[in-house]
């Protein structure tokens, strides 16, 4: 399991419906894999005191958040039986209605798949430091919080 | 020694400041916060956690690494 190095999650601005597509059918000839299970955030057009969001700017601890994602990465890999796993943030500014997490979890049975995800999504949002900062229509901004 | 200080998220924009070199002559990390409360009062009632070399501490840690981070609460995703 140690021979997986740190990978750069972070992709600069909004991740396409074709580069999820392309991830996707890249897997075709990994045979062994029997059930896929994909998380996407997407950034929401919240409405506070009457202003809506209209994106989400990302910045990142970079050296340290690929650092946490590796350690999410390994211990999914300890914990379920996955064939793989892939992992896409974020940087610079996301649209509403654009994606901005994409999370890739394949394995020979999808009970695994169900587990890993929930696992790994929630310990990105609990462990690695990245920031959304809010932009509204009136290009005010706040600083987003995690619930 | 000279720290290398880095902010986040809110903590940058409060200092309009991302990454500073700081000369530290104490000890622990609450020392280091000391100083930096000294410099930016706006800090003292923020939330935020403090990494050092990458890793998050608690304030009784020695400063024994060249690289502070200052994180405020997290929110990707």
């Amino acid at each position: 399991m140690k021979d997986r190095k740190p990978k750069n999650v972070f992709k600069e601005g909004a991740i396409s419906s074709e580069f999820i597509g392309q991830s996707i059918a890249k897997h075709q000839s990994k045979t062994s894999i029997g059930a896929h299970n994909i998380f996407l955030g997407q950034v929401r057009a919240d409405v506070i005191d009457g202003k809506t969001v209209s994106a989400i700017e990302y910045t990142a601890y970079e050296e340290m958040a690929n650092a946490k994602f590796h350690e999410i990465r390994e211990s999914a890999f300890e914990k379920f039986n996955l064939t793989c796993m892939h992992i896409y943030h974020s940087l610079g500014t996301v649209k509403i209605g654009e994606i901005c997490l994409f999370v890739f979890v394949s394995s020979p049975s999808r009970k695994d798949v169900f587990k890993a995800l929930e696992f790994i999504v929630e310990a990105i949002k609990a462990d690695v430091p990245v920031y959304g900062k809010e932009i509204f229509e009136d290009a005010s901004h706040q600083w987003k919080v995690n619930s | 020694m000279k720290l290398n200080i880095k902010y986040f998220g809110l903590l940058a924009e409060v200092t309009q400041c991302a990454a500073e070199v700081i000369d530290f002559s104490g000890s622990s990390v609450s020392e280091l916060l000391e100083l930096l409360f000294e410099k930016y009062p706006i800090l003292e009632n923020k939330d935020f956690q403090v990494a050092q070399n990458q890793k998050i501490v608690s304030i009784d840690t020695l400063v024994s690494e060249h690289e502070i981070a200052l994180l405020p609460p997290f929110s990707g995703g």
